[in-house]
This record gives C-alpha cells, structure tokens and sequence, in this order.
C-alpha cells in the first residue's frame, strides 16, 4: 500500500514544482520569482521527507531543517535588494 | 493497530502533498503578488506539520520528534519574517497590481512619509523596477 | 523629508543603548529562555539530550549569546499555561480552516480572488503582543502583515478574499480576538485585567 501513497505523493509535489517552475519563468516580477523558488525549496525538503519514509531512514532529517534557514535566508536578502534598488 | 497507524501515516502524507500541490496551483492562479503570498504560507504551516507527523508515526520512534519539533518550529519562526520582508518591499516598490485590491487603507500613510501627492495615481520609481526590462 | 524617514530608526537605537549610550546587555535573569531554545536546538540537532551533551550544550549556548549580544528582549513577566495550550489548539484548527479556505479560492475562485489591505488599530502598546499577533495571523494563511506603525500600534495587513466593507470589519474583529487570546496567555497583569473587564464576566466561555 506504501508504494501507491509514495507514488500518489510524489506525483502530487512533482506538478506542484512544475507550477512553481512556471511561475518561475512568467515571473512578472523578482518577488514572484523568490516566492515561487521558496515554495520549491518546500517541495524538495518534503520530497526528501517521502524519501525518508520510502527506505525507513533518518539521514535527512538535518537537510529539512538546514532548507528552511536557507529559504529564509533567500527570501529575505533579494527582498532588502529590491527595497535597497528603490531607495538608491 | 498497525494497521491503523499505517492508514494514518498514508492520509497524513497525501493531505501534507495536497497542500504542496495547492500551493503551486495557488502560484499559479492568483491575479497578484500579494495574493498569491497566501498561497505559499499554507505548505509551510499545515503541510508540513502533516508530513513531519506522517514521518514520525512511520518511523515509530520518540527520537526523531525533537528533530522534527526543531524542523516545524523553525519554518514558524522564519515564515512570517520573510512574508513580511517580500510583501512590504512588494508593497511598497509598486510590484503589486493594486487593481485587484478591494479597499486599501495604507496607500495615503507611504504616500505621505514619500511625500508624494495621495492620488489614486501609481507613482513611478525612480530607477524602474529591475525586472520590468526583460 | 528626510528626517521623518529616520524618525522609527532612531527609536529602534534608543531601545538598544541606555541613557550614557551604552548598549544594553541582557541579563541571564532576562535571557534564559533564549538560552533554554538554544540548548534545545542543540540538543535536537545531536538527536541526544544526554547530561554530558547538555552541558556542552549550555557552554555553547553562553558562548553564543555574550559572542552576538542582541538588545534584550522585554517579556512580560506573566504567562498562564491553559491559555498558552488553548491558544495552540485554536491556532491549529484556524490554521486548518483557513487552509482549506485559500486552497478553495485557488482552485475555483483564481483570477477572480480579490483582497484588501486593511489597518487594525491594537488595543495594547506593548512591542511583544504586537510582534506576536503579526507572528500569528501571518501564519494562519490568508493574512499577512505588510507594515507596522509602532507608535499607534497599528498593523498594516493584507487579506484575502475581501468584497466587501462587512468583509473588512469582519477581519479586523478577527485580528482583534487573536490578540485578546495572545493578552490572555502572555500579555502583561494590567492588560490581562483591562481585557478581562473589556469583555464581562463571561468573557471564558467566549468561542471564536
């Protein structure tokens, strides 16, 4: 049974990433474009979690949390840049 | 029992991934930057809280919890800090369409600290946005 | 304009030095919940909370907070544990709820979803409800906070799926019950009181 919720799920966040990946290319604009990757630095730290369940091990588990800290990082320094470009 | 944690586990996983997969769509659909901010809150709240859930049932042990505690914990620290960051930078360079807002009671407080005249007018930046080249 | 421009920057330094213009250092009495989360951290990240590791833990976690001194963080001095877990719960359900709402609107609703950015005047002046109930309602999936006028305490939010001046008031009385059940669970005695007396006798049983 494990195998069809893995396959289920693992459809489900591939087509999540390919709208990600869209909104990636349509932007319009660089704010859109970090929200979107943000959304697929989620995706991949949840694929890494089916992983973990898929072989029953806990090698990963450092990897989601180190992906959060990195999404916040992103997000928050191309949004200081943008603000940073208007005030200059 | 085990067959019971075993449904559990799978729910949990599938509805974590719904959540993810909305959140794409949610990308997608949404007329705006600011809406479509909404949609990319909802897979760092409910659905991992789903999936870590999902996890540590499967994996049957006390140990990874902390872990998964610290993972959650850190995605509700940091979520609204860059929200806010991207949302109020996206505000206040006019990267978000402000046709799709209903009402907007924020607008005459930037336009007095700019000192720009409160007209329902968009006031052009100075430099232009970078990416309104390509 | 320039000098309105640095008028809240200003304010943001006053807080972290003192009158001779010293920057302030926290306490240990102020700072060991601080110290208590990085113990965790560390803990949690070796996956063992054995003593020998907690000490080290402990070392790590002074080392760290005298190397990156932050201005000490206010707390309120009170804290009640059933509101803290009801909090919890309530925030866990609306998280739910809300969940569904904006996966509604994405799926059927998409173009067509509009939203409004509102200003919700708080009750308290205190600079942690403030951060909190921002912390709060941007987590619950539908509202985030764009701005923040701190000397009036007042949230500028943008909110989704908004048609209407009822939809408005709507959001605003949801913003305030957040944080009357943030005073309630860690807001300072005399907030706690002036809620308790704004709301009656049976403001408890009250459900949101």
């Amino acid at each position: 049974m494990l195998d069809i919720v893995i396959w289920i799920c693992g459809i489900m966040l591939g087509l999540g990433a390919v709208a990600c990946l869209v909104r990636v290319a349509k932007g319009p604009s660089i704010l859109d474009r970090v929200l979107a990757l943000d959304v697929m630095l989620l995706i991949i730290s949840a694929a890494l979690c089916l992983e973990m369940v898929l072989h029953k091990h806990t090698d990963y588990l450092l990897f989601v949390v180190a992906a959060c800290m990195l999404g916040f990082i992103g997000s928050v320094t191309v949004s200081r840049f943008v603000s940073d470009q208007r005030n200059a | 029992m085990e067959i019971f944690l075993d449904v559990l586990v799978a729910v949990l996983l599938i509805l974590g991934c719904l959540m993810s997969l909305i959140a794409g769509i949610g990308l997608l659909t949404f007329p705006d930057m600011l809406t479509r901010m909404h949609a990319a809150t909802k897979p760092q709240v409910l659905g991992f809280l789903l999936i870590f859930a999902g996890l540590a049932i499967y994996l049957r042990s006390w140990a990874v919890v902390p872990v998964l505690v610290l993972a959650w914990g850190m995605q509700l620290l940091t979520a609204p800090v860059s929200a806010h960051m991207i949302g109020r930078s996206g505000y206040r360079t006019k990267h978000a369409a402000k046709e799709t807002l209903f009402s907007d009671e924020l607008s005459h407080v930037v336009n007095k600290v700019n000192g720009t005249p409160p007209t329902g007018t968009t006031p052009v930046s100075k430099t232009g946005s970078p990416d309104e080249q390509d | 304009m320039p000098n309105k421009n640095f008028e809240p920057r200003d304010q943001r330094i006053d807080d972290a030095l003192d009158t001779s213009g010293v920057r302030h250092r926290a306490t240990l009495k102020q700072e060991w919940p601080l110290l208590l989360l990085l113990l965790f951290v560390w803990g949690a990240l070796w996956q063992d909370f054995s003593l020998g590791n907690m000490v080290f833990g402990v070392i790590i976690a002074l080392l760290i907070v005298n190397l990156f001194p932050l201005p000490p963080v206010v707390l309120s001095g009170r804290i009640n544990a059933w509101y803290c877990l009801k909090l919890f719960i309530w925030f866990l359900g609306q998280v739910f709820a809300a969940s569904v709402h904006v996966a509604w609107l994405a799926l059927v609703r998409g173009k067509r979803t509009r939203s409004a950015v509102i200003a919700v005047p708080l009750r308290t002046d205190s600079d942690l409800i403030v951060m909190t109930v921002g912390h709060v309602l941007t987590l619950i999936p539908g509202s985030f906070v764009i701005d923040v006028d701190r000397s009036s305490s007042t949230l500028y939010l943008h909110y989704i799926d908004i048609e209407s001046p009822a939809d408005v008031e709507k959001a605003r009385a949801g913003i305030r019950d957040i944080e009357r059940r943030l005073i309630m669970a860690i807001g300072s005695r005399d907030e706690y009181e002036a809620i308790k007396s704004e709301c009656g006798p049976n403001f408890d049983a009250r459900k949101g």
